[in-house]
C-alpha cells in the first residue's frame, strides 16, 4: 500500500500537468460509466417490473452487479472482424460513436457555472457534439461490409438527421427565452419566486414533450428504435460487432440517454433550482441533487416508453418527425419570440 | 370536424399517456417469478419423478421378479435378470432402467402387483459420468429406503383412487 502511495506521489510530483489533465478527464468519467452500468441495471429491473417479472436479482445485492459481470463478459470475448470488412474503420467507429457523448459531458453544469467547461457557446457545442456521434453510427454500417448493417445505420442516420431539425427548433425557443447559449445563464433564466412555474415547460409546454420526443428518437431507442429492428434487420449497424467493441457501442448509447435525461431538466425544468419556494428551507435549497433526481425522472421515462409503447412503422416515424414536430415547433418558434418580444414571460430571479 | 378534433386528441397524447399509466399500474403488481432453487411450486402426490424399489416393514424386498413392468414399459427402459434365493423365493438378481430411456409414463408402477416398483417425486437429480444413466437394484433400493416415510404418504393419499 505505502509503495503505492509513494509511487502516486511521484507521479504526481513529476508531471503534474499530466495528472492534472488525467484527474479532470477521470473525475467526469468514472462516475459516468458507473451510472451507465447502473442506468442498465434500472433499466432492466423497472421493464422486469412493468413485466410483472423480477428483472435481474441474482448477482450482487437486488442483482446490481450485473451489468458489470455483463461488461466484463463482454471484454473478455473475442472480437470478430467480418471477412471483407474495412478493420482500420471497423473500430474506428464505436470510438467515433463514443468520444463525442463523452465530449458532451464538458458543458452539463451541476451547479451555478459548475461545469468542465462553462463555454458561452455550450448548446452549440451540444448540438455539434450529438451530431458527431451519428458519423460512428454511419461507419461501422458501412465498415461491417453487411447489408443488415448498412441498412440500420441508413435509418439511423435519416432519423437522427430527421429529429435534429425539431429539437435545434426547440433549443432555438429556448434560446429566444434565456437569450444565452450558455447552459448555466439559462438555467439562471429559469429561477425566480415562483419555483417550479418560473421554469421554461409551461411556456414552451409543447416544446418540453417535442424536446423529450425528439431525444428518445435521436438515441434510437424505443419507440424510435428501428435501426435495431431486431425482426427486420437483426440489430442495426452492430450487428457484425462483439465484445469490446459492442460494449463500447452499448455505452455509448447509455451515455447518450443520460445526456438526454440531463438536458431536458437544464433546459426546461430549471435545471438544479428547486421545484419549492426559496421560503421552504432546505427543501428549497437549490443543488445538484434537484439536477439528478430530475434527470432519474427522465432516465426512467426512457424505460417506461420501452415498456409501454410497441415500435413506430419507419414511415411513421418520418411523418411524425416532418409532418409534426416541425411545423409545431416552428410555430411556437414564433409565439416564444412574442412572449419574449411583448414581455409576457419574466426570466432571471 | 371529425379530423379537427382526432387531430388534437392525437396532439395531446392521451392514448399513449393511458398505455403509460397500465404499465405504472403493473410495476407495482405482486410479482409472478417463482425463485426457483429456493422457492418450488407445490406438487401433486401422483408426481412421477426418479424411481425407487420398496421394501416390507420387515426389510424383505417387495419385489417377485414377475417382470410385469419390464413387459410393460413402452420405452425397454427396464431390464430384469431373475434367480431363486437361498431360501427358494424367487428374486432379481439384476434390475436396470435407463433414465435416459425412460419416458416417465409410470406404466411399470401401475403394473407392479406388489407396489415395489414407484416412481417418487424425486425431480432434481443429475448425472456426472457415462453410465451414471443407468441406475441398478441396490440403488434403486437405497432410494426406496431413504424416501420410504414420502413415498407411503403418497401412496396413501391416492389409495382411495386406486
Amino acid at each position: 500500500m505505502d509503495s503505492i502511495t509513494a509511487a502516486f506521489h511521484w507521479f504526481v510530483s513529476t508531471f503534474p500537468t499530466l495528472s492534472m489533465a488525467l484527474g479532470l478527464l477521470l473525475l467526469p468519467l468514472v462516475p459516468l460509466i458507473i451510472g451507465v452500468a447502473m442506468y442498465v441495471w434500472w433499466e432492466r429491473k423497472v421493464i422486469g417490473w412493468m413485466h410483472v417479472r423480477m428483472g435481474p436479482n441474482k448477482v450482487g445485492p437486488f442483482g446490481l452487479a450485473q451489468t458489470f459481470a455483463d461488461v466484463f463478459k463482454l471484454l473478455l470475448k473475442e472480437v470478430v472482424y467480418p471477412a471483407n470488412s474495412n478493420k482500420a474503420l471497423f473500430l474506428l467507429a464505436p470510438l467515433w460513436a463514443l468520444i463525442p457523448s463523452f465530449a458532451a459531458w464538458a458543458v452539463i453544469p451541476i451547479g451555478p457555472n459548475v461545469a468542465w467547461s462553462n463555454a458561452n457557446a455550450g448548446l452549440l457545442f451540444l448540438l455539434a457534439m450529438t451530431s458527431m456521434g451519428v458519423y460512428g453510427i454511419i461507419i461501422a454500417g458501412w465498415a461491417s461490409n453487411s447489408r443488415y448493417a448498412m441498412l440500420g445505420a441508413m435509418r439511423s442516420a435519416a432519423q437522427v438527421v430527421s429529429y435534429e431539425i425539431a429539437m435545434g427548433f426547440s433549443l432555438v425557443s429556448v434560446l429566444i427565452l434565456a437569450g444565452s447559449l450558455n447552459l448555466s445563464d439559462i438555467v439562471q433564466a429559469q429561477a425566480g419566486g415562483k419555483g417550479l412555474f418560473d421554469w421554461f415547460w409551461l411556456p414552451l409546454l409543447p416544446m418540453f414533450v417535442i424536446y423529450f420526443v425528439s431525444g428518445v428518437a435521436e438515441t434510437n431507442r424505443a419507440p424510435f428504435d428501428v435501426a435495431e429492428g431486431e425482426s427486420e434487420i437483426v440489430a442495426g449497424f452492430h450487428v457484425e460487432y462483439s465484445g469490446a467493441p459492442f460494449a463500447v457501442f452499448f455505452l455509448t448509447e447509455y451515455a447518450n440517454m443520460i445526456l438526454v435525461s440531463f438536458l431536458a431538466p437544464i433546459l426546461f425544468l430549471g435545471g438544479w433550482l428547486s421545484p419549492f419556494p426559496a421560503s421552504w428551507g432546505l427543501l428549497g435549497e437549490p443543488g445538484w441533487w434537484w439536477l439528478c433526481a430530475k434527470a432519474f425522472f427522465f432516465a426512467t421515462a426512457y424505460v417506461w416508453f420501452r415498456a409501454s409503447f410497441p415500435r413506430y412503422r419507419y414511415d411513421q416515424i418520418m411523418r411524425l418527425g416532418w409532418k409534426v414536430f416541425i411545423p409545431i415547433t416552428i410555430v411556437w418558434v414564433f409565439v416564444a419570440g412574442c412572449m419574449k418580444y411583448f414581455g409576457w414571460v419574466t426570466t432571471g430571479a | 370536424m371529425n379530423r379537427v378534433t382526432s387531430y388534437l386528441k392525437s396532439l395531446m397524447l392521451l392514448e399513449l399517456l393511458a398505455g403509460l399509466g397500465l404499465t405504472f399500474k403493473y410495476l407495482w403488481r405482486p410479482k409472478y417469478t417463482v425463485r426457483y432453487p429456493m422457492e418450488h411450486i407445490p406438487k401433486s402426490n401422483r408426481f412421477r419423478g426418479l424411481h425407487a424399489l420398496r421394501r416390507y416393514p420387515n426389510g424383505e424386498e417387495r419385489c417377485i421378479a414377475c417382470k410385469l413392468c419390464e413387459a410393460v414399459c413402452p420405452a425397454l427402459a427396464i431390464t430384469i435378470d431373475s434367480a431363486p434365493r437361498e431360501d427358494g423365493t424367487r428374486r432379481t438378481t439384476r434390475y436396470d432402467i435407463d433414465l435416459f430411456k425412460c419416458i416417465f409414463c409410470g406404466f411399470c408402477e401401475e403394473s407392479c402387483p406388489v407396489d415395489s416398483i414407484v416412481e417418487t417425486s424425486i425431480h432434481e437429480y443429475h448425472f456426472e459420468k457415462r453410465g451414471e444413466n443407468i441406475v441398478t437394484k441396490p440403488q434403486l433400493l437405497a432410494i426406496g429406503d431413504r424416501f420410504e416415510k414420502e413415498i407411503a404418504a403418497a401412496r396413501a393419499q391416492d389409495a382411495a383412487f386406486r
